[in-house]
């Protein structure tokens, strides 16, 4: 049956009436028109559809939109404040951390999750906390230094 | 295909009022000659090929060219920027839209920059050579005595004469044909072409604004599922659908042989898909992926000489030692990051198709016969697409989706799950080579007798120096025979097509010669050798790895490779290290030295050649489809192992000197040496030669037990 679920999406507070066991992916990207978040594998297989919730990482595929209510959910449409790009996005441009893009909003919110839990990873923590995700262009490693570009500013500005 | 293809389907009138005011300039690829044998069909000789300059100054470059991550959208516009004078900034891409786009027959074969892209300098340098002229009438001055410079043309005199092309443009709507063809620049002069560049569509794909064919979604977008069979050749008995039907706002259509589910929301669609209950005939194929080498085999056609050269009967007298090996390698998947997808709205008589394509004019085609509409009333627009490798160069989707919008009068998406990518893939062909070969007592290769079942030709020529040779292709690359399909499942072309299991086996059976000869494979290739710029990737490429090659196996696990892919030149350097008990192999570093004539991007080619790489080991070392009867066993990436993060080894690349050359391709070749290299490391690693392709842990622990 139908519910009324309401949530936090980048800021706002979204209702969303629909199935409760629907995934996540499909209701940000068809009933919310946020596109950014992508399908790939549908499965879990790929992280191409990651997304935060409660800054936990989640692959919106797999993610019932019940689980969501209430929770804050970040995707790839919050990152920008302010019109100025979250500096993973900067790096990513930097580094030219991607060819066709398309797995792109899930890699970036894949470090994005990583760098919350951890952030000074090595290049090991790196490979580790993305091996989930996949890109068939090849672009890793340079979205390994992009990260690591990233991780060094947030030491530069603690220490 | 009929010569009709290149008629443009807008009259100039009709472009004008589309792209609005600012000068327009109408050019022709002129000398129809070189280009035009080339490439087998030329670009349009008439008003089908254009720029715009914008009364901002900005600059829009229309081509039917796609960008599916291969980068021509930055390099196609510094080629633009750099002859007509004008900051790459100010460079707009407009791209495989066929409303506004020249006829283009695909991307593919790593050819925009090197067919598209002269004339795509001459037609900016025909534009900046009109601007002087409107610009010396306006100022004054003449032309002679005009400077250009970041889309402003000056008097270097110190005087303060100057217009700016958006000036120039102001107003206006201006129709320009020049007569003579101005030169374009020498590459010496060069400042943006040449110059490492940042991807210009990045912002784009890093805040989820860029669009793919699936995140269009006109309103009232009904998404599409269809019935698809468990197998190819499995025929459908009978299907309930009740069940589906009573999912709220489900449409159930039946037509013909297409049944399909539509709701507004994909995943519903989904669903009620899942609840159509259908009874299959099954597949009458009984082939499987072990016995189908032998099936490949059996089924060839009379082979046809491909290249031939001396009498193989007397090179087998010259020869001392001689070597017979057979080449094996499997279907692979294109498995895009983005599924074939495509949205489909029609309005009265006009139907606007997005799609993830290669081929947005093939699109065109194909949609306009389904819909009985004339091919000017089906105008297709590619957003940015998510991979292509060759793989969306067609895909039924398009017209899957046009075909249900017209059955239900609302735009319709068709957006393939991965097992349907799966399914319907058109894999790289499944393969055998046999290669007999002989050195005589100097270590030169006397002999070389090559036959190629269903690999495809490309790259099958010897680029060695040997007397008597013969390449005969036993069924080609599109796996016909007696006009049939011998595979039981589409095939396509794969990201360097032919030349992967071409190269693979060359570079292979010239490493065990090398070993036979008693020499180091680099010494022996050297030895072997008379094309210059060959042994220059080569030298440059050992140069970089740093590491001497000995007589393998070495225990070292160094592996080499070259090749010339369609004009460009690659020698690839790899180490590797195996783990004798798992069988598992680790690239530990792979060096990759390219020669592709004019460089116009060096960060793009870098990207390219790493890309190639990356993806490049997954056929060495896991993907192969695994099928039974028409079923395609690998459904996901759980099972079809792709490369991931923690297999990238280092990568180092060296783009060789080479600009009097005119640009070639460099999305493919790349990836075309990995098979051999890594097949080569491993042999220098453990001592057991690879036949075949994946070397999957278990096919390398089978040849150490
Ligand atoms: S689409 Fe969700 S993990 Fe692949
Ligand atoms: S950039 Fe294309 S899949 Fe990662």
């Amino acid at each position: 049956m139908r519910k009324k679920i309401q949530f936090n999406l980048n800021g706002k507070i979204v209702n969303v009436a629909s199935f409760p066991d629907r995934m996540l992916l499909w209701v940000l990207r068809s009933d919310l028109e946020l596109t950014g978040t992508k399908y790939s594998c549908g499965k879990g297989f790929c992280g191409a559809c990651t997304v935060l919730v409660n800054n936990e990482l989640v692959l919106s595929c797999q993610f019932p939109l019940k689980e969501a209510e209430g929770k804050k959910v970040l995707t790839i449409e919050g990152l920008k404040k302010n019109g100025k790009l979250h500096p993973l996005q900067a790096a990513f441009i930097q580094h030219n951390a991607l060819q066709c893009g398309h797995c792109t909003p899930g890699m970036i919110m894949g470090a994005y999750a990583l760098l919350l839990e951890n952030p000074e990873p090595s290049a090991r923590d790196i490979i580790d906390g993305m091996e989930g995700n996949l890109c068939r262009c090849g672009s890793y490693n340079r979205i390994i230094q992009a990260i690591q570009t990233v991780a060094r500013a947030i030491r530069g500005g603690t220490s | 295909m009929r010569d009709d293809a290149y008629s443009f389907t807008l009259d100039r009138r009709e472009f004008l009022k589309l792209v609005g005011g600012g000068i327009v300039v109408f050019f022709t690829t002129g000398d129809p000659s070189a280009l035009q044998q080339r490439r087998g069909r030329g670009y349009p000789e008439d008003f089908n090929a254009y720029l715009r300059i914008g009364e901002d100054g900005r600059v829009s470059c229309f081509t039917g060219k796609i960008e599916m991550g291969q980068g021509v959208h930055t390099s196609l516009a510094q080629m633009l920027a750099e002859e007509l004078d004008v900051p790459l900034e100010l460079v707009d891409m407009v791209m495989g839209d066929t409303d506004l786009c020249m006829y283009d027959s695909g991307t593919f074969g790593s050819r925009s920059t090197k067919y598209f892209g002269p004339p795509l300098r001459q037609a900016a340098a025909e534009a900046r050579a009109i601007l002087i002229q409107l610009a010396s009438e306006k100022l004054g001055v003449p032309k002679g005595k005009l400077r250009v410079k970041d889309g402003t043309i000056f008097v270097p005199d110190g005087s303060a004469k100057k217009v700016s092309y958006a000036e120039l443009a102001n107003g206006k709507r201006i129709e320009q044909h020049l007569g003579k063809k101005p030169p374009i620049k020498h590459y010496s002069k060069h400042t943006i072409s040449g110059k490492p560049t940042d991807r210009m569509d990045s912002r784009l794909k890093v805040t989820g604004e860029a669009k793919f064919a699936g995140d269009i979604l006109p309103a009232g977008t009904l998404h599409a599922k269809i019935l698809r069979p468990p197998a190819h050749g499995a025929t459908l008995k009978s299907a309930d659908t009740s069940e589906a039907k009573k999912i709220p706002d489900i449409q159930v259509i039946q037509d013909k042989d297409v049944i399909a589910v539509l709701h507004k929301h994909p995943d519903v669609a989904e669903t009620a898909l899942g609840l159509i209950k259908a009874k299959f005939e099954p597949s009458g194929s009984k082939l499987d992926n072990t016995t189908i080498f032998q099936h490949l085999k059996d089924s060839a056609p009379e082979g046809n000489v491909v290249t031939e050269e001396g009498n193989i009967q007397e090179g087998k007298r010259f020869s001392t030692k001689t070597f017979e090996k057979a080449y094996y390698n499997h279907y692979v998947a294109h498995a895009p990051s983005e599924p074939h997808t495509a949205v489909v709205n029609i309005q009265g008589d006009q139907a606007t198709v997005w799609a993830s394509t290669q081929s947005p004019f093939r699109a065109q085609r194909e949609v306009a016969q389904v819909l009985g509409f004339p091919q000017e009333k089906v105008r297709v627009i590619t957003p940015f697409v998510g991979c292509g490798f060759g793989g969306k160069n067609q895909g039924n989707q398009i017209t899957e989706a046009a075909r249900l919008a017209k059955l239900t009068g609302k735009p319709v998406q068709v957006a393939w799950t991965r097992k349907e990518e799966f399914l319907y893939d058109t894999f790289r062909p499944a393969a055998v080579i046999d290669i007999q070969s002989g050195l005589n007592n100097a270590n030169q290769i006397v002999f070389w007798e090559y036959h190629n079942y269903f690999a495809g030709d490309r790259s099958s020529q010897p680029f060695y120096k040997i007397p008597h040779y013969k390449v005969l292709s036993m069924g080609g690359w599109g796996g016909r025979s007696g006009g049939r399909s011998v595979h039981p499942f589409g095939v396509g072309a794969w990201r360097g097509p032919g030349s992967n299991t071409n190269v693979f086996a060359i570079e292979s059976h010239i490493d065990i010669m090398a070993e036979g000869a008693g020499m180091d494979p680099l010494e022996f290739r050297l030895h072997n050798l008379t094309d210059e710029r060959m042994k220059r990737v080569l030298r440059v490429a050992a140069d970089k790895f740093g590491q001497s090659f000995s007589k393998a196996p070495s225990g070292n696990g160094y592996g080499l490779a070259c090749t010339d892919y369609l004009g460009t030149y690659l020698a690839t350097m790899a180490e590797v290290n195996v783990n004798q008990k798992s069988g598992e192999v680790r690239v530990e570093r792979v060096v990759c030295a390219q020669d592709t004539g004019e460089v116009i991007n060096p960060e793009g080619v870098r990207m390219q050649i790493e890309g190639c790489i990356t993806m490049g080991l997954g056929y060495c070392l896991t993907e192969e489809i695994r099928f039974s009867n028409g079923r395609i066993l690998d459904e996901n990436f759980d099972t079809y192992e792709i490369p991931r993060f923690s297999w990238t080894p280092k990568i180092e690349t060296v783009l060789v000197d080479n600009p009097e050359m005119p640009p070639q391709g460099c999305g493919e070749p790349a990836i075309t040496s990995m098979g051999a290299v890594i097949a080569n490391a491993v042999y220098d690693a453990i001592g057991n030669r690879m036949f075949t392709l994946p070397m999957t842990p278990a096919r390398i622990k089978k040849t150490l037990s």
